[in-house]
């Protein structure tokens, strides 16, 4: 984990309100999972941003680069026909 | 892509109002001016705990104890925030805090003036909070997304934060005739430093042409000082403070408050480092972030050992 200095690990930070998916807030500074926990919950949740958390080590993430974005989404580029609005309806079929 | 491709992709991303990302490729020069700007915020934010906490352990009620520590576990927060969204640009926080120390980065001159009575924590949290969260609001839309969505959070944060200092001031005003000195002594030293918080005029500030083209800031300095005065020369009128100023005047075709001259040779002497607090506020954080060496060893120690024995375990 990149601690060159003494600062402690990175971890990024998901949380989750009411039924929504998690979603990134940041990131903070723990030595373990407890703290970075705790942390979490100190930095972004004061005024009830959300009562579930997850943390993760930002090394454990893996991602998608902007080079080879073009690449790795082409698969899905060309495949139109999962669109709805790729088909044609008939005249007068309603509600579909 | 060219060199030449990937500026046009990213003036395109400016020029359509989209944010820029972490790992999108932006100039040099881009991601130099806003991680400085974040980094002098973030550092901002965490200095600007100091003259607030002077006054904790002389609150004069519990209510306004617990209300002052609130909003300096707050301030605390915003500058971790934009560390957090400084970070993304790659730079390690060690680094960003020995710039700090070193005097490499500067934070707002603003917190190297002394909170002298109890009504300074009124001015602080009024006139202060009150011109950072008219810089803040504008900076909601910078072109950073990290930064971007740091201040929206911050943003909702702030409103309390001018409204307790401003009831501070109210009260204060609604007190005793020493109490009303208090205030208005902490409005005539406060007034003038809170003006120049959004740094020099138009006409004299280098960074501001470059930093408005790549929608880093998005409004002039001269332009959201005017809307803190407008907001601010009222908002003094009703609870019966003075503002400092003998040539401030309303101007009927502009509906704009006109200021006298704002000293700038003092401004730039406290930039310089020749503040009241200036040595003050580093050498404070220098000490306490030295002191707080053992417990982040002691912290990564113990990880390691229960990292070793789960491994152990695990085999």
């Amino acid at each position: 984990m990149e601690n060159n200095n003494d600062q402690l690990p990175l971890w990024e930070v998901f949380i989750q309100k009411g039924g929504s998916p998690f979603k990134h807030e940041g990131s903070i500074h723990a030595s373990d999972k407890n703290m970075a926990l705790q942390n979490a919950r100190d930095i972004y949740t004061r005024r009830g941003e959300g009562r579930l958390i997850w943390v993760v080590p930002s090394d454990s993430i893996a991602a998608t680069t902007v080079e080879e974005e073009a690449e790795f989404f082409d698969p899905a580029d060309d495949k139109i026909y999962r669109h709805p609005t790729f088909y044609k309806m008939p005249e007068g079929a309603k509600n579909i | 892509m060219t060199e030449e491709e990937k500026l046009n992709h990213f003036n395109s991303l400016i020029e359509r109002d989209e944010k820029i990302e972490p790992k999108d490729w932006m100039p040099e020069a881009y991601r130099k001016t806003v991680l400085r700007q974040m980094t002098q915020h973030a550092h901002s934010e965490v200095i600007g705990m100091q003259p607030e906490g002077n006054w904790v352990l002389r609150a004069p009620t519990l209510r306004a104890k617990k209300i002052l520590l609130a909003k300096i576990q707050d301030e605390g927060g915003h500058g971790l925030y934009l560390y957090s969204a400084a970070e993304t640009l790659g730079m390690d926080r060690s680094e960003m805090i020995e710039q700090l120390h070193e005097g490499k980065a500067k934070y707002s001159h603003i917190f190297n003036y002394p909170t002298l009575n109890w009504a300074d924590i009124g001015a602080i949290g009024w006139l202060v909070d009150g011109a950072a969260i008219v810089n803040q609001v504008s900076l909601q839309r910078t072109s950073y997304g990290p930064y971007a969505r740091a201040m929206v959070r911050i943003c909702k944060e702030e409103s309390f934060h001018q409204r307790q200092g401003y009831e501070i001031m109210a009260t204060m005003m609604n007190g005793t005739t020493a109490q009303k000195d208090m205030a208005q002594d902490a409005m005539n030293r406060w007034w003038w430093p809170s003006l120049m918080m959004f740094g020099p005029s138009d006409k004299d500030s280098w960074h501001t042409q470059e930093s408005m083209h790549w929608k880093i800031k998005r409004a002039s300095n001269d332009d959201l000082r005017q809307k803190f005065i407008d907001k601010t020369v009222d908002q003094a009128y009703v609870i019966g403070l003075t503002v400092p100023d003998k040539d401030l005047k309303f101007n009927e075709t502009t509906k704009h408050w006109e200021i006298g001259d704002i000293n700038w040779d003092e401004f730039w002497n406290v930039v310089k480092g020749n503040g009241l607090c200036n040595h003050k506020r580093i050498s404070h954080h220098i000490q306490y972030h030295n002191e707080g060496k053992w417990v982040r060893q002691a912290v990564m120690s113990y990880s390691e050992k229960m990292n070793a024995i789960q491994t152990a375990a695990s085999i």
